[in-house]
């Protein structure tokens, strides 16, 4: 892609451009501090009214659609937890064929886009995320990960973090905490050749909104990975989620990347990282961690800085500071 | 109605897996989602022929699995389509969660079902374990006989799912492989314009539409979970009169109509066996020759299964001394394992004229049953009104060791 595209492709360059719209109605039920409303909101800004949002089952759709109240602004569908990409698949056919004979206007474009968690996304719904994704439906993916399943009681999935504690993975004398690594989602769904993939995270909003903007401009499928620091499920006090999500960038534990039309780039460079030991130590679900665990994560962390700096190109990513 | 002598109809060859395609795009359905399985799969090769061709203007979804097949069909219904998937067997099974799903939203979306057993051991072939596994899924489900009548049926199914006071999703089923793939001359208008008249699109119905937005699917707590299932309820005591007055409308319009419950010498008769599906035929066949003979007995065909046509039931059919209600599918461990027969003598409880009731099960995974079957058993819910002691467990009629004298 040329230079020129990719300037073109950053939309929203200072918080003042970001659309006052707000499609996101406050009184939901999500907790305190819950960052999934910050991501949320920006979605629907950067996406505007002439969008159907199809949700699976999860944290967000049972904290905004508690009959008779609903904090959805735009039509919003949901059915069950794994489907929510085939149901998307179902309304953006019906879309298509309603404005090929003449039901719908057919130069009113409209954003169809599914919000998944981690569990309906790396886990249950995955297959039919594939399937989406293969038959080139024009639809934004958006996965808020929290890296457990929150809705049931922070159960572990296959986006929680080596060593992390959640109800099904306790530390013990026997268990550290989870035993296996995230799943590398992203890199899994770009490996379907989509026209673009990124990862995002709230504490750099203007980055996010971006993202999900070019999301939604691409013909085809698109994916969106966020970070969402979730105060009940990674025990922190709720002021701190943004803050967290912060640190994990800075640590390198999240890395702010998008591959758009086979461009990879980082988004967001780090000068210098910080100790991952100062993300972890912010949240409970890691607090039994030995500083032998402490220094696996950061060798982890090393080499897979080492390994995106090589596909850049460059140094987007730091050292670790003194 | 004069329409009727002015249609043109076409004749043609067609298994009821292919009369079903046929409805499909005489109905202009807008989106098609369905995944393969034997022995559906011809209705969706049709029906992808005929998009390919031009001859239907939809959207096909290829979609990787039967539960993504109705998850689509009702995220296109909820967009304002008119949608289609069909299936069978593993495929409703895998389909089942949003079987609820799809009536909770109150979608009207139609589905043909060639009937399947169901694994293990696995078994490609007939009797209607899939179906009746699908019963409480608060599905309108039409059985059908022949492939005109899965023709007219499909056409009737979308007229009673989209009409307001009923707004549920359908099934329309037919026995696998003894029907769906069996060739049948079938009658198809020369204009498909007559079926669109008939029953016409609604696009006006609530939809996900940018311009009035609405949130589809939302969570329920006690204070109204209940109120959304009772609607439910009702939608379905509207289905049994809709179903009705569709197909007295299809049979002013088309010439056809089939009514919920068929029945056949029924008059002077001692002994009536019900049953639902194609082998409806081959118990025709077989009592008209014993009525020839002078055995007093007739038939019946359960046309409408859910919702369940109880009244007519208790009317048409219970004049007889005995009624033989013969199922395809058992519900293990119930004492009347036949799933229609356990609604037959729901329908007549309490009732002190009411005939005796026996259940049988015949046909599993396809069990050969012959006019010759039926005079057996026929036969023998004779001796048991001699004798006036009626099996009060279902009878496994057919299967290897077990014999009733
Ligand atoms: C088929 C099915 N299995 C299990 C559940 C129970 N369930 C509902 S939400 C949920 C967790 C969702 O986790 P995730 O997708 O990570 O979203 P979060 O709640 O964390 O936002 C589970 C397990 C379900 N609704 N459906
Ligand atoms: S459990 Fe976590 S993700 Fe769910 S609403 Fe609460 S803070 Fe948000
Ligand atoms: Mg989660």
């Amino acid at each position: 892609m040329s230079s020129q595209a990719k300037a073109k492709k950053r939309y929203f360059k200072t918080i003042p451009q970001i659309p006052r719209i707000e499609l996101f109605a406050p009184g939901h039920g999500l907790c305190a501090g819950c960052t999934a409303g910050t991501i949320v909101r920006h979605l629907l800004k950067a996406a505007g009214p002439n969008t159907i949002l199809v949700e699976a089952t999860g944290c967000v759709e049972v904290s905004t659609t508690l009959y008779p109240y609903t904090s959805w602004r735009i039509p919003w569908l949901h059915l069950a937890f794994e489907n929510a990409s085939a149901a998307a698949s179902g309304v953006e056919a019906a879309i298509k064929v309603l404005k090929r004979k003449g039901v719908l206007d057919p130069n009113k474009p409209i954003n169809i886009v599914v919000l998944g968690g981690d569990g309906g996304t790396y886990d249950i719904g995955f297959q039919s995320l594939s399937g989406m994704l293969e038959r080139g439906h024009n639809v934004m993916y958006v996965l808020y990960d929290n890296e457990a399943y929150m809705n049931t009681g922070i159960q572990r999935s296959g986006g929680t973090p080596k060593y992390a504690w959640t109800t099904t993975t306790p530390a013990g004398k026997v268990w550290p905490g989870n035993l296996r690594n995230k799943k590398p989602i992203a890199e899994i769904v770009a490996a379907h050749r989509i026209p673009y993939v990124a990862t995002a995270n709230p504490a750099y909003p203007l980055d996010m909104l971006n993202k999900f903007k070019r999301g939604l401009e691409v013909e085809g499928p698109s994916f969106v990975h966020v970070l969402q620091p979730c105060p009940t499920g990674w025990r922190f006090d709720p002021r701190y989620g943004i803050k967290i999500a912060r640190l994990a960038t800075e640590t390198g534990m999240w890395i702010n990347w998008e591959l758009d039309h086979g461009e990879f780039d980082v988004t967001v460079p780090v000068k210098r990282r910080k100790p991952v030991r100062e993300y972890l130590k912010m949240q409970g679900r890691f607090k039994h961690l030995t500083d032998e665990q402490i220094r696996e994560i950061q060798r982890m962390v090393d080499e897979e800085v080492e390994r995106i700096n090589k596909m850049v190109g460059r140094e987007v990513i730091g050292p670790v500071e003194a | 109605m004069s329409i009727q002598k002015e249609i043109k109809w076409k004749r043609l060859p067609l298994s009821t897996n292919y009369a079903v395609a046929y409805a499909v795009k005489d109905l202009d359905v807008d989106v098609v989602a369905a995944y393969p399985i034997t022995p559906q799969t011809t209705v969706v090769e049709k029906i992808s022929e005929f998009i390919a061709n031009g001859e239907l203007d939809a959207e096909m979804i290829h979609v990787e699995s039967e539960h993504s097949a109705l998850s689509a069909t009702v995220g296109a219904s909820a967009a304002g389509a008119r949608a289609f998937t069909a299936t069978a067997s593993q495929g409703l099974e895998l389909m089942h969660e949003i079987l609820h799903i799809a009536s909770g939203l109150r979608m009207p979306v139609v589905m043909s079902v060639a009937t399947r057993a169901l694994s293990a051991p696995i078994s490609i072939w007939n009797d209607y374990s899939d179906l009746m596994n699908a019963r409480d899924a608060s599905w309108v489900t039409l059985i059908v006989a022949s492939a005109q009548e899965a023709y007219d049926t499909i056409v009737q199914a979308y007229k009673i799912a989209e009409s307001p006071d009923v707004m549920l999703p359908v099934m329309v089923a037919y026995d696998g492989y003894i029907m769906s793939h069996t060739y049948e001359p079938v009658l198809v208008p020369e204009d498909p314009s007559i079926v669109l008249e008939f029953a016409p699109k609604n696009y006006n119905r609530l939809r996900l539409d940018p311009d009035r937005p609405m949130t589809f699917g939302t969570i329920a707590n006690p204070d109204w979970y209940y109120e959304f299932k009772y609607q439910q309820v009702v939608a379905m005591k509207n289905a049994y009169r809709k179903a009705i007055e569709v197909d007295k409308e299809f049979g002013k319009v088309f010439g056809r109509s089939y009514g919920i419950l068929e029945t056949c010498c029924l008059d002077d008769a001692d002994v009536v066996v019900l049953t639902y599906g194609g082998l409806y035929g081959t118990f025709l066949e077989a009592i008209r020759k014993m009525r020839e003979n002078g055995v007093k007995v007739g038939a019946a065909r359960l046309r409408l299964w859910r919702p369940f046509p109880a009244e007519d039931v208790v009317r048409e059919l219970g004049g007889a001394k005995m009624l033989v209600v013969v199922d395809r599918a058992i519900s293990y461990g119930a004492q009347i394992s036949g799933p229609v027969a356990m609604e037959v003598m729901n329908a007549f409880y309490g009732d002190p004229d009411a005939p005796s009731i026996m259940s049988v099960v015949v046909g599993i995974g396809q069990r050969t049953v012959t006019s010759y079957t039926v005079r057996e058993i026929v036969d023998y819910a004779f001796r048991v009104l001699e004798r006036g002691r009626v099996p009060r467990e279902t009878l496994y009629w057919g299967v290897r060791g077990v014999k009733y004298e």
